[in-house]
């Protein structure tokens, strides 16, 4: 299970890295290379976005990213078949990311038997709330697939503990208000947000939204399990190439 | 688990969690305004004081001599302040944001008029206001854009995507993630996550209330039809809302045919089979998307029509045979509008355009003792820049040459 892995990966390694690729950006084999070098730099589980033509929980560059991937022809059916490939060749888990039309369409519970059988471990589907996802959680609960959940600085306690209920494998803490890609203030605000989020589960607490250097992983350190990096890295492959991903996740670890 | 805000199986609220405190509030003000008969009662008043209100209905006497059978009857939405039905639901949703304390709205426009409308409402209510514009909508709407920037407002143009509403919607909910605690984000149809679809259409059912008893008092008894157009579906619901019990009137909604639903390119979610049940935009209801759930582009010659959703609840009116749905083409609709000058010297927008396309196919096969409505929706002076286009007016064509030609010579000179 996820939540084991995550748990276990911790002891050994402190801090845990997760990043974020929109499948078929800017091309397939690029998105096959980005993930071999993120994995080789130490990444301990990865985010695969199906893209969407409305990702309204994004920012202007993954929402770029989205739009782009499915102009050079990124359909829901590649994403699959390369999420499986992935899963193949690297030995950690992979996390599908998407909005709920794409697994709506595809029928929820084939996409969920599906994700099953190409070997990934969970998902994270911004739109879809506890309350409209019956099906989806039912689902999941019987492929042993992890429901990601997302808490926000503004989520009440009593909402912070309803979707701890709900969600398998760990929290996504979204560290402020806004999408995806803008900059966070990594400040003491954050650890009483984080504090009421430990305090509301048990299940591995990741935060993501504005986390783009090894000051921002430090400074979660001890207080959260997993840094989210999402946008910054596809800011990294527009500046430098994917040669640039490497040397970039080395930094965001411990010893550069 | 609750869910809320379904019509049948459409509707709900598929939000990013980070709105979800947000939606409480909105929705708690909503529910408390709706049960508080003092609210009512403030929001006619102004908006008879402030919009023209009770719009009168007219009797289209020639169009109805010159076509035979049903005596049409208009809906005169286009007389409100800003010159369309939207500022029933901005007028309505300012009064909310007040109740809120909030000091910000953003919108999102395709045609225009919505944002004209919020710009026009928060310039009265001394809000700041924000609205997103798709670019390509910016590019056929310049007057309204003028207008909204003269009011105050801050135009940002939308450049991703298709470049229209869907795009400008999608801009307003990220604007709105990140500035909840100040802002309302004023939605401009009966489209999005619950409770919106359910708060414009109480807003836009004034339509309705008044123009069920005007007809009745005009010719003493119910029309055998109600039109309206469809883009999002406020205008229709705020002129349905008002029937809906009244099993004899038949409601038709008018969908953007475009250049025809064989082409491809159109925006009929529900008079054509292109469309399919999806989940986007914070909602669930008949969209315009591939078999993958890619929204796709839609078309029509109304920017206010081209949207690729439309409302749970005409989704779910759809479903139960309530509202029969339709499509007029672009030329159908230009043909309709040139009627309708002609004949009435009345200039409806290019939406509502869609509902006379329709109302004039079947006028004629029903007898002089039935009445029809059509809820002009709008006015069409905003228009003029396409609709110029359409009739191919070479005097107008002429016009802009020379119109261009001073404006070069100025920033030349």
């Amino acid at each position: 299970m996820l939540e084991d892995y995550l748990k276990r990966r911790k002891e050994e390694r402190g801090m845990l890295l997760m990043t974020h690729i929109v499948m078929g950006y800017p091309d397939f084999d690029t998105s096959s290379r980005l993930v071999e070098e993120m994995v080789k730099a130490g990444v301990d589980l990865m985010e695969l976005q199906i893209p969407f033509s409305e990702p309204i929980a994004d920012g202007p560059v993954i929402l770029h990213a989205n739009q782009r991937a499915l102009e050079a022809g990124s359909t829901v059916e590649r994403c699959l078949a390369f999420a499986g490939e992935v899963t193949k060749r690297f030995d950690i888990p992979f996390l599908f990311m998407s909005y709920y039309n794409i697994l709506y369409k595809y029928g929820v519970a084939a996409f969920v038997a599906r994700m099953k059988a190409l070997g990934l471990a969970g998902a994270i589907v911004p739109d879809l709330p506890p309350e409209e996802g019956h099906d989806y959680l039912e689902e999941m609960a019987k492929q042993s697939q992890s429901p990601i959940f997302i808490y926000s600085p503004n989520t009440s306690p009593a909402r912070l503990r309803y979707l701890a209920e709900h969600g398998r494998g760990f929290v996504y803490c979204v560290a402020r208000k806004g999408v995806t890609g803008s900059n966070t203030s990594f400040s003491k605000e954050l650890d009483g947000y984080l504090d009421r989020c430990r305090a509301a589960t048990n299940l591995p607490l990741a935060v993501g939204f504005g986390v783009k250097s090894k000051d921002d992983v430090d400074f979660l350190r001890g207080k959260a399990d997993i840094a989210v990096v999402g946008t910054q890295t596809i800011r990294i492959v527009e500046d430098k190439g994917v040669e640039g991903v490497y040397p970039f996740i080395r930094g965001l670890r411990e010893n550069g | 688990m609750k869910q809320r805000g379904y019509h049948g199986q459409f509707g709900g609220a598929y939000v990013p969690e980070i709105l979800t405190a947000t939606f409480d509030e909105l929705e708690a003000a909503f529910e408390s305004a709706r049960q508080d008969p003092t609210f009512w009662a403030e929001f006619e008043a102004l908006m008879g004081s402030y919009s023209c209100r009770p719009t009168p209905i007219s009797f289209a006497e020639n169009l109805s001599r010159q076509l035979g059978g049903a005596r049409i009857y208009i809906k005169r939405e286009d007389l409100n302040h800003t010159g369309a039905h939207k500022a029933n639901n901005v007028m309505g949703q300012g009064l909310l944001v007040k109740r809120m304390g909030k000091k910000r709205v953003i919108a999102e426009t395709g045609a225009g008029q919505h944002g004209v409308a919020t710009a026009t409402m928060a310039a009265k209510m001394g809000l700041e206001c924000t609205i997103y514009m798709g670019a390509v909508d910016v590019a056929r709407q310049r007057p309204n854009v003028f207008w909204m920037e003269q009011m105050g407002a801050k135009v940002v143009p939308v450049t991703e995507g298709s470049q229209t509403l869907k795009d400008a919607i999608n801009e307003a909910f990220r604007d709105w993630v990140t500035n909840m605690d100040t802002t309302h984000y004023a939605l401009g149809t009966a489209c999005g996550p619950y409770p919106f679809p359910d708060m414009v259409t109480y807003f836009q059912s004034i339509i309705g209330k008044e123009a069920r008893a005007q007809i009745l008092g005009i010719t003493g008894k119910l029309p055998r039809r109600v039109y309206a157009c469809v883009g999002g579906g406020s205008n229709a619901m705020g002129i349905f809302s008002g029937f809906m019990d009244d099993a004899d009137v038949e409601l038709v909604g008018v969908e953007a045919g475009g250049h025809g639903l064989d082409s491809g390119l159109h925006a009929a979610r529900l008079a054509s089979r292109d469309a399919s049940i999806g989940v986007a935009q914070g909602y669930k209801t008949y969209f315009l998307q591939s078999p993958d759930g890619q929204m796709n582009e839609t078309h029509s010659v109304a920017a206010g029509l081209d949207y690729v959703g439309v409302s749970p609840i005409l989704a779910h009116l759809h479903e139960t045979g309530r509202v029969r749905f339709e499509a007029a083409t672009d030329a159908e609709v230009v043909a309709a509008l040139k009627t309708t000058i002609r004949n009435e010297g009345l200039i409806p927008a290019l939406e509502s355009s869609h509902a006379f396309a329709q109302a004039f196919k079947e006028a004629p096969h029903l007898s002089p003792d039935d009445a029809i409505l059509i809820n002009q929706s709008g006015r069409g002076d905003k228009d003029i820049f396409t609709v110029a286009d359409a009739f191919g007016d070479p005097k107008w064509e002429q016009f802009i040459i020379d119109k261009a030609r001073a404006y070069a010579q100025k920033q030349q000179g």
